[in-house]
């Protein structure tokens, strides 16, 4: 299917900020996600974690609808292995934030993403979870501007809603930051 | 009665009078039958509801305060994103009221593809409302066969208007474009398509027993208590109230065509339903007319520059997807609107949930709750 112009989604390349022990001044943080690493196993882990990724069933708002469409027949999501919704916290392990995040609602989503087990990723979906989208003006009182100001993004998928073509590309994005390669071949923009 | 005697007094670990205890169920803003962000408070007597509290503003956007600071035309692509899966009819008001106030005249030829639009865009609406709804009673099926139809409307929207779901297609005097003869083709396919997928959802889905045992006798809300909290849209004529804004107040070019208004009386679930599936026949017929009657000539009316409404208060009422739709808007001969009410479809069909589901077991109110088929940022704007 033939796409028109639009802005691909655009990776976070930095490693999620897990804890970590303290840090002397001006060095990088150490990568603790694990004490003990086995090179093979990691791998492997990434693979199976980066074929089955199971986001969390939560829409705020249009985009909910565009991320329901991904899942519906003509997308079907379930071809790279990330149709499951779960709607508990505690068995997903991608967080789709699809929509405008005010400020009422920003503590349940930050519960939501602390509930998570790790390890977790997050895709901010549409314009209103990247930066706040339309609903930003000067003196607005209610929309919090990207949902980054709450817990760290991986993956950001522009749009207004963004159409389902690049939720899918934005799971390919998040497949390959976390096994390192892209399984699925690359499509040039025309 | 006894439970309203104890509406007031209830809370959590209240000793009703048989003995039983009460507790509180949090529902919400994250779960996957509210669809979206609403939060209800429900005070149960074991599985049955005393009292339901619905909580909003988890989704409040501030549509009606983004209206004051910017100009008339700026306004237009909030309107797609009060209820964004009935965007045209939103953009219609508003366009609409502001032709009313500033004496805009439109073209006829627009004024029919708004209505052809208009409708394609009900019947998209009411599919994912067929889908979400047999989602929440917990059959998975529908919603595929509902969006696989959905894609087919959003195709066509799409090649006139660019957008797949916030559609900004109208404009003050008319369109943003004309349409090609591949639109008006593919329309008339797809109402030649979509009658015979209505009669199959019939045949597999309304005429389930499974469905009727589920929705018969469920969830009464009678035409009292529309009037009491101003429920419109299928909510009123599942109530045996033929309301219908393009009826009542007839607006663009409803009145040359041809449709009826389904009603059923049985203020139940299942009258709901059924309003809902005949409101797409009747979508279609309107699409089918429009465009046999569509006039040659300009979309665009002769509109100044610059937009501007003189001074007063104006209003004006569209039958959106989930019932009347209305914008009130307030001048003071500015670029700028002074102010801008929304009145919003799903604020009023929610706010008469409290009664209607006191009583009532929780998964039926949720099948109560899926045939008020409610948008969220529709109610918290």
């Amino acid at each position: 299917m033939e796409t028109p112009d639009q802005p691909s989604p655009q990776v976070n390349s930095a490693p999620n900020p897990t804890p970590t022990g303290p840090v002397g001044d001006g060095e990088p943080a150490p990568d603790c996600s694990s004490i003990v690493r086995f090179a093979k196993l990691d791998e492997l882990l990434a693979l199976g974690r980066a074929n089955s990724l199971w986001p969390l069933t939560f829409g705020l708002a249009c985009c909910a609808i565009e991320m329901m469409a991904a899942g519906a027949s003509r997308f079907d999501i379930s071809r790279f292995g990330a149709e499951v919704f779960r709607p508990s916290p505690r068995q997903a392990d991608v967080m789709i934030v699809a929509g405008t995040i005010n400020r009422k609602m920003a503590l349940a989503v930050k519960t939501l993403y602390d509930q998570m087990p790790e390890p977790k990723w997050v895709i901010a979906l549409g314009n209103c979870a990247i930066s706040g989208g339309p609903f930003v003006f000067p003196g607005q009182y209610a929309v919090v501007e990207g949902v980054d100001k709450l817990f760290p993004v991986d993956v950001y998928v522009p749009g207004c809603p963004p159409r389902p073509e690049a939720l899918i590309e934005g799971i390919l994005a998040l497949e390959e930051k976390i096994t390192g390669k892209r399984r699925w071949p690359r499509v040039p923009p025309q | 009665m006894l439970l309203e005697k104890l509406q007031s007094a209830v809370g959590a670990g209240v000793i009703l009078p048989d003995g039983h205890e009460t507790f509180v169920l949090n529902l919400g803003p994250q779960h996957p039958a509210t669809h979206g962000v609403l939060r209800v408070k429900l005070t149960m007597d074991g599985e049955y509801i005393l009292r339901a509290e619905p909580v909003p503003g988890y989704i409040h956007r501030m549509q009606e305060k983004m209206g004051e600071n910017r100009s008339w035309s700026k306004y237009l692509p909030n309107t797609s994103r009060i209820d964004y899966l009935s965007a045209m009819t939103y953009t219609h008001a508003y366009v609409l009221v502001v032709e009313r106030a500033a004496g805009i005249e439109v073209p006829p030829r627009a004024e029919y593809l708004r209505v052809i639009t208009s409708e394609l865009n009900r019947i998209s609406s009411h599919l994912v409302w067929f889908g979400a709804f047999l989602l929440d009673l917990g059959g998975f099926t529908p919603l595929l066969y509902a969006f696989d139809d959905r894609e087919k409307i959003l195709d066509l929207l799409e090649s006139v208007t660019g957008s797949r779901l916030t559609y900004c297609y109208y404009r003050f005097g008319g369109l943003c474009n004309d349409v090609d003869a591949e639109f008006l083709t593919g329309a008339r396919e797809f109402v030649a398509y979509m009658r015979p997928r209505l009669a199959m959802y019939r045949q597999l889905v309304t005429d389930n027993i499974i469905l009727r045992k589920r929705l018969e006798g469920i969830g009464r809300i009678d035409a009292e208590l529309c009037r009491k909290y101003g429920a419109t849209g299928p909510v009123i004529r599942g109530a045996g109230v033929a309301n219908d804004v393009r009826r009542v107040e007839p607006y663009s070019v409803y009145p040359l065509l041809d449709f009826k208004i389904p009603v059923y009386s049985e203020c139940d679930c299942m009258a709901r339903y059924l309003v809902r599936m005949d409101e797409m026949e009747q979508s279609l017929r309107i699409v089918e007319q429009a465009i046999a009657q569509l006039p040659e000539g300009p979309v665009m009316g002769k509109v100044p520059r610059v937009v501007k409404v003189p001074a007063g208060d104006y209003y004006h009422a569209v039958e959106a997807a989930r019932g009347r739709f209305a914008i009130r808007i307030v001048s003071d001969g500015k670029e700028i609107p002074y102010r801008i009410k929304l009145r919003t479809p799903s604020f009023s069909n929610l706010s008469l949930f409290e009664e209607a589901s006191r009583g009532m077991m929780l998964p039926d109110a949720l099948a109560l709750m899926g045939s008020l088929d409610l948008v969220i940022p529709d109610i918290d704007r």
